[in-house]
């Protein structure tokens, strides 16, 4: 009967209404210990990212600054959209002979896409990805990085 | 680009009248367009009787670009294209790759696809109530969506390094194995999810404001959502059998328990309770599928550079809005010749001024919400 | 301690010791002028403080904590940020009525608070139409929210401002039904008898189902006459327009703004005091311990709490659902609320009449 039908609505629909304001009210007495938000600046000092977090890439260099890049170009061939620049030079070594060596690992942060396809295609681990995340810079030069340390060089015995 | 609308427009539907029509525009730049759609809606008083969707905003040439990319390159593009479901239009290219070039895949990264492809379904699904209940005016189911979801964006950046678009599958495998930690992360999301989908339920679907903002919006019926090539829950809620991991498995989908949710209702609540359930049902399968992964190789060996034989080659998944397929046409070199992605939104958003005609302009955005659009995936 | 009505008392013998002729009525119309100015300002920053607290809360974040100790200078940052904002009129604007139009509302919202009594025998004016008075002058505030879509210019505002008055007048038919269920139980429409009816207990505890329906009705119908979600159609901004006040910024916003958040305590003043008992304590029969120690919480007290109580229900209502569509409103207010209302009159009287309800 139209009557029992509209009644039946009325209490059903306030009910639901109920429902969902508990939802709601509970949460809201219970805000200290439910809340999700951090307090972004203040606790910079307890940040741990996970360590397969891709923030940039940046080279590995050990304490004698030397690291592991033949300049071999693969990272730069792999990359989709030419963030990589290598330059290379000739190093003169102690028998005379000259090698190839790198003299510049340029990299672009402004156009990479953290897609990871470099590091899997290094052949001796050169690079990785560090945590950082904070790239804002006032002026876009900054963001064209040089990846090898100045003064350092590749370590022995990788080819 | 307004030129061609002129062409194409037929004198007489839908054409503003003398008086008493309004030709408004919910702009690109607006909060519940889910990205930059241009609609052009003829109004008379409250009521739409023509919407016209300008696209075009985010087009950004990707498939022109992926000829210049080689096959292990173009796949980080798709992850950018519908960045919700990233994970599982990443695992279409890689399919279609393989197919071409006839690589199997270890058990453990087939395995570990399925789990990510879940998961991923999952976080997108709780972004579109989210925002969807943004839109109908609810303002917090926002927030306890995100608060899931935060929880799998911190699963994926501990195994793959990212949060969103997820470069994370090569063609042969995956990049890197799972994390240690993956599989304690996910009983705990699992436990903590699913006490969770009932307080959803308990806060949305039995509302009967809400309920009276769907039921009845958006009538799509079975013929015309087959006609204008809607797939995906849009489809589902009108009851056509349309999941890809049901019609046509691939990976391990053939060997897992899950269902098919079709509803009959054909209306905007119909669509919403299909991804209510889809969601159970994606958790099901993380359940399944997280105690089990087999061990063995993360990648099948191939050489370094691709290069698939000549050939045309398709592969299709299902992402958390329909029906992704990838056709590679390949002329034997290192990159492809020509790369069509078919979007499942393109399809979808065809079949709004069908649905919105007649109704009014809150009806719009519910429908809008019900699709749930994403407007990069829709002008790549 | 000095009850606000022992200091306005001793207020009224000084002046009317030391001054002569008509200058104590001046002089106290003064004060009261000051004192709902400033009751104004300082509930516009209470209210809109609370309101962004109790919604981060219910959203599981922290609502402003940067300004001040918790947050408590948030709004006086943004009142400063909205004076000095500039206040542009739009082009073909009506001048005259798009400047009017604020003004018109603040006033009507800072009107209604006269008959209310905010405590024991603290009544700016006990007028013996009390709850008729705040009825009918309510109804005027129609006209600003109209004359600032009109002046606007903008067929946007024009159509938010027709939908925002189409429902503010259909939602006062429940409020007056609801509002009528207490003055038939009471038997008279002055505030203070309203007030005193309830000395042995509440209305919502003494009458029982017709003031339990009126409730409910009262509640729905005044979050509708404030344009509060869920029935804020007129000013959502995931639809199309900001409603009446798009071309409003500056001061003249600030002012709709507090506007609003007045219009939301004054409703929740009118709920308490007709069925939570105004600035009555409450009172447990005859457990004279317990009555004793709620008659030493002031009645001010009494009265501010049951108001935020109301106001709280109210700002619940809005972060939890989701919007009404305008027809679906309109359908609400004429096809259920104002049968249901016009069924529990009838109820009322009769149980005024046959006495059965606890007196």
């Amino acid at each position: 009967m139209f009557l029992t039908r509209y009644i039946s609505d009325v209490f059903k629909g306030i009910k639901s209404l109920l429902t969902g304001m508990k939802l709601t009210g509970w949460y809201a007495l219970h805000h200290r210990k439910e809340k999700i938000t951090q307090q972004y600046p203040d606790n910079k000092d307890t940040l741990v990212l996970p360590e397969r977090f891709r923030g940039e890439v940046v080279m590995i260099h050990d304490e004698n600054n030397e690291h592991a890049c033949t300049g071999c170009t693969a990272c730069e061939l792999a990359c989709p959209n030419a963030t990589i620049k290598i330059v290379t030079k000739f190093d003169v070594q102690a028998d005379g002979k000259k090698k190839k060596a790198i003299d510049k690992f340029v990299y672009h942060l402004e156009l990479c896409t953290f897609c990871n396809l470099c590091i899997e295609a290094c052949p001796t681990d050169a690079i990785k990805m560090a945590q950082t995340f904070e790239h804002s810079v006032t002026d876009r030069t900054d963001l064209t990085k040089i990846l090898n340390f100045p003064g350092s060089k590749i370590r022995e015995g990788i080819e | 680009m307004y030129r061609e609308t002129e062409i194409l427009k037929q004198p007489g539907v839908g054409d503003p009248d003398v008086f008493g029509d309004m030709v408004i525009n919910i702009g690109p730049q607006h909060p519940s367009t889910h990205g930059v759609l241009h609609l052009v809606i003829t109004l008379n008083g409250e009521t739409i009787k023509k919407v016209e969707p300008h696209l075009g905003y985010i087009h950004r040439s990707i498939e022109k670009m992926c000829e210049s990319l080689s096959f292990r390159q173009f796949i980080y593009v798709t992850s950018k294209m519908d960045y919700l479901s990233s994970h599982i239009n990443n695992h279409g290219c890689c399919l279609c790759v393989e197919k071409g070039m006839q690589i199997e895949v270890p058990p453990r990264a087939q395995v570990i696809r399925v789990l990510m492809d879940e998961l991923t379904r999952l976080a997108s699904h709780q972004l579109w109530w989210g925002a969807g209940a943004m839109d109908i005016g609810a303002l917090t189911p926002f927030f306890y969506a995100f608060r899931e979801r935060e929880m799998i964006n911190d699963i994926m950046e501990e195994t793959c390094g990212t949060r969103l678009t997820m470069n994370y599958m090569v063609p042969g495998g995956v990049m890197t194995d799972v994390h240690p930690n993956f599989q304690k992360r996910v009983h705990q999301f699992i436990d903590h999810f699913k006490k969770k989908i009932d307080e959803y339920d308990e806060l949305l679907t039995g509302n009967v404001i809400f309920q009276h903002r769907m039921k009845g919006v958006g009538y799509l019926s079975k013929e015309d959502a087959i006609s204008y090539g809607c797939t995906g829950p849009t489809a589902r809620g009108s009851g056509v059998n349309c999941d890809i991991r049901k019609l046509f498995p691939y990976e391990v989908y053939n060997k897992l328990q899950f269902d098919e949710i079709i509803e009959t209702g054909c209306d905007c609540f119909a669509r919403y309770l299909v991804r209510m359930k889809e969601m159970r049902e994606s958790l099901s399968i993380v359940e399944q599928l997280i105690d089990n992964i087999p061990e063995g190789d993360i990648q099948a060996k191939t050489k370094a550079v691709l290069k698939l034989p000549k050939g045309e080659y398709y592969s299709r998944v299902e992402t958390a809005r329909g029906e992704f397929g990838v056709y590679i046409v390949s002329e034997g070199g290192t990159t492809p010749y020509r790369i069509k992605f078919r979007s499942p939104g393109y399809s979808n958003l065809s079949a709004l001024d069908h649905m919105a005609r007649g109704g009014k302009i809150g009806d719009l955005v519910a429908i809008m919400a019900m699709i749930d659009l994403v407007i990069p995936d829709i002008d790549r | 301690m000095p009850s606000l009505e022992n200091i306005a008392n001793s207020i009224h013998q000084w002046l009317n010791n030391n001054f002569s002729g008509p200058w104590p009525m001046l002089i106290e119309f003064a004060i009261v002028g000051v004192c709902i100015i400033s009751l104004f300002a300082l509930l516009g920053l209470v209210l809109i403080m609370m309101e962004r607290k109790v919604s981060a809360w219910m959203q599981l974040r922290l609502g402003p904590n940067r300004v001040g100790p918790v947050g408590m200078f948030q709004t006086a940052a943004d009142t400063l940020k909205l004076i000095v904002k500039e206040g542009m009129t739009p082009d073909g604007a009506d001048k005259f009525l798009f400047n009017v139009a604020p003004f018109i509302v603040m006033i009507i919202a800072m009107v209604i608070m006269a008959p209310l009594a905010f405590a024991k025998n603290l009544q700016i004016w006990d007028v013996n139409i009390g709850i008729l008075f705040v009825a009918a002058v309510s109804s005027v505030s129609v006209i600003g929210v109209l004359m600032a879509g009109w002046a606007s210019n903008n067929k946007y505002s024009l159509l938010g401002a027709m939908r925002s008055g189409a429902q503010i007048v259909s939602y006062e038919l429940s409020a007056g039904f609801a509002i009528l269920v207490i003055v038939i139980l009471t038997g008279d429409l002055k505030i203070s008898s309203i007030v005193e009816a309830q000395a042995n207990g509440w209305w919502i505890f003494k009458g029982h189902l017709p003031v339990w329906i009126a409730f409910i009705i009262f509640m729905i119908a005044v979050t509708a006459e404030t344009n509060r979600a869920p029935f804020d159609l007129a000013e959502a901004e995931s639809e199309l327009t900001a409603g009446f006040h798009t071309e409003y910024s500056g001061m003249k916003f600030a002012l709709f703004f507090l506007a609003e958040y007045a219009n939301i305590f004054v409703v929740s003043a009118i709920g308490a005091t007709l069925f939570l008992g105004g600035w009555q304590p409450l009172h447990f029969g005859t457990d004279t311990g317990f009555n004793r120690v709620m008659d030493y919480i002031p009645s001010s007290i009494w009265f501010m709490g049951k108001t935020f109580f109301l106001i709280f229900v109210i700002m619940w209502f809005r972060w939890t659902f989701p919007r009404l569509r305008i027809d679906q409103l309109l359908n609400l207010e004429w096809k259920y609320l104002l049968p249901i209302s016009m069924f529990n009159i009838l109820l009322a009287t009769l149980m005024a009449i046959m006495g059965w309800y606890f007196k």
